[in-house]
């Protein structure tokens, strides 16, 4: 019993770090209409940046935390402002192409900077070390801290989304792009907007993973997006409160996995989306079309 | 250009290519069977993305199906390479139906995702399962086998042998490329990809051509593998990689997309822009993602279909007054 309120932990921490690259993932696509193949790549400089600022600032990690993911917005705004902009009008291969060029460019020069060795970001950082007894078991108050900072984040997109102008023009302008320009709205600079929010959220997600999940490999980033991809599968692309629910249960899915059948932990969620695949082709919260 | 001047081409590149053993030293021999099997490879991607439109990320596991298969049967049933890579074009046919089956039924985005997807459940299962794949070492110590064709029996263990085998598979797969993109089969795929709904209203399954050509593509991926097994005289997991995976993407958008020459030229052009950038850096990735950022934002028609573009404007401009 203790051990599966364990795993079952552990499985929501992993969940929410899938979420907050699925929710930049979906965000874009639902405005924009492109599917990013780089966010897994944000999500990784997120945390290659934030390591490197938090040997710098030695003990902010809260400091680090903050300008981390500021900086990868900044290749964020880049890469939509002077690379995806021109390929909106293209078919569709084309702009996906465009973003995986990203990916192999993004991981390279991660290499370049970095090394391609894992790097271990050093033990203890800010105030969240040490555990808690939980059951009888220790459990890290820093996944606790994730735990609920994901739910936060979700309560925060939910609230702009729905209950502020700004939210309004976006929804506006993600169900009909013409429309909302021919009422007035900007909608290229809110594309760009966008999309900037879109890798913030994929660049703290990297930020926080620095002190969670150990070491920093450049392949942290291929297997995030590949996770966030069956997640918006699962959930149904474009759907936000799909990819909350998906990756909370692909979290929870794959820490069983390595929990009790480690050789075929990714199986099992591969399983699961085939599974959704074929009884519900949109996804469990996508809109039928 | 005439149908006798693409002929005459058809011919020269045919017996230039039957020469390279005999004139050429081991290594250009060697690149040229390379650029034949990433030919392959290419020309059977380009029907999915080229002629149907869709864009495939998972090409990789059918690749690494293809050498796997060929590897597992070699080692442990049967060393003939024929029957091997018969055995590794069927796996990888039996792969592409169950990724296809799940993956055609759904819109292009989903399309794309999905097939990034399952080509990495692939990879992972080829990496874990260590027992049979030999995990991260992969399959090591196959051996090129003489054919053997009832008292015939045909030595490729040499590379100038085994050449004219990459050289036959490669002609019989160029052939039933063109003969695909000629055939109504072909036209309905251009259709699918024009326009799949009026496709559709036209009264054919959209869903089941597209899995045929995606069943096809993946057997030409298998035999691609195949034959690279059989080279290097191993499999390695780095095969279903969705790295590996990009590769006929570039190729194909390099050579240009909407020809059956452009994959061959791009399969060329990459194999030679690899062996020349290697040399200078280790930083391949970099570079093949400049390169495609280059053709997506410059020069979309790729190499053959930027020439044939120049080409129809300079008769253009003769025929204007």
């Amino acid at each position: 019993m203790q051990s599966i309120v364990h795993v079952v932990l552990a499985g929501l921490s992993a969940g929410m770090f899938i979420w907050l690259v699925a929710s930049g993932l979906t965000l874009i696509f639902g405005v924009l209409g492109v599917l990013n193949f780089a966010h897994g790549s944000f999500y990784m400089l997120g945390a290659y940046v934030s390591f490197t600022l938090v040997k710098v600032l030695a003990p902010h990690f809260y400091l680090a935390l903050l300008f981390g993911p500021l900086a990868v917005c900044l290749a964020g705004l880049v890469v939509e402002r002077f690379f995806l902009r021109p390929v909106y009008r293209l078919e569709l291969p084309y702009q996906l192409l465009l973003t995986f060029a990203f990916v192999l460019i993004f991981d390279n020069v991660v290499k370049l900077v970095w090394g391609g060795g894992a790097l271990a970001p050093p033990a203890g950082l800010g105030p969240l070390r040490g555990s808690v007894s939980i059951l009888g078991r220790n459990f890290p108050v820093y996944s606790l801290f994730v735990i609920a900072v994901g739910p936060l984040v979700a309560l925060a997109l939910w609230a702009v989304l729905e209950r502020t102008w700004i939210g309004r023009i976006v929804r506006a302008a993600s169900s009909d792009r013409e429309m909302a320009s021919a009422l007035g709205v900007r909608v290229p600079a809110l594309f760009t907007g966008v999309f900037v929010f879109g890798t913030w959220l994929g660049g703290v997600g990297g930020a926080l993973a620095v002190p969670y999940v150990g070491l920093l490999t450049p392949g942290m980033g291929e297997s995030i997006i590949i996770e966030a991809f069956i997640v918006a599968v699962i959930g149904g692309l474009g759907s936000l409160k799909g990819a909350f629910v998906g990756a909370l249960v692909i979290g929870i899915l794959s820490a069983f996995g390595t929990r009790f059948f480690p050789t075929f932990d990714m199986f099992l969620t591969f399983i699961l989306m085939a599974a959704v695949l074929l009884v519900r082709p949109r996804g469990l919260f996508g809109a039928a079309r | 250009m005439g149908k006798k001047v693409s002929t005459a081409a058809w011919l020269l590149v045919a017996v230039a290519l039957c020469l390279v053993p005999h004139v050429a030293d081991r290594f250009v021999t060697y690149l040229s069977m390379r650029v034949m099997m990433l030919g392959i490879f290419a020309l059977g991607y380009n029907l999915l993305l080229g002629r149907t439109g869709l864009l495939s990320f998972g090409h990789g596991a059918f690749y690494a199906a293809g050498a796997y298969g060929l590897g597992l049967f070699s080692l442990h049933v049967s060393p003939h390479p024929l029957l091997g890579i018969a055995v590794g074009v069927a796996a990888a046919a039996l792969v592409a139906l169950a990724v296809g089956f799940l993956s055609v039924r759904s819109s292009e985005v989903y399309f794309s995702m999905l097939t990034l997807a399952f080509g990495m459940m692939v990879f992972a299962l080829v990496w874990n399962l260590r027992e049979v794949t030999g995990g991260d070492d992969g399959l090591i110590g196959i051996a090129r086998a003489p054919i053997r064709l009832g008292p015939a029996r045909i030595p490729i263990a040499r590379e100038g042998q085994y050449y004219y085998l990459v050289l036959s598979l490669f002609a019989l797969a160029v052939w039933v490329a063109a003969r695909v993109r000629a055939s109504p089969f072909g036209l309905v795929l251009a259709g699918i990809r024009e326009n799949p709904t009026r496709t559709e209203f036209a009264g054919i399954p959209v869903r089941s051509y597209r899995l045929a050509v995606f069943v096809l593509s993946g057997m030409f991926a298998g035999l691609s593998g195949a034959l690279e097994v059989l080279l290097e005289s191993g499999a390695r997991p780095s095969m279903a990689h969705w790295t590996h995976s990009a590769e006929p993407i570039l190729v194909s958008l390099l050579g240009g997309l909407h020809t059956l020459t452009g994959p061959l030229v791009g399969s060329l052009l990459f194999v030679a822009m690899r062996e020349i950038i290697m040399r200078f850096t280790e930083n391949w990735m970099l570079a093949f993602g400049v390169v495609l950022l280059v053709i997506i934002l410059g020069f979309r028609g790729g190499v053959v279909g930027s020439l044939a573009e120049a080409m129809r404007r300079r008769q253009a401009a003769r025929r204007a007054p």
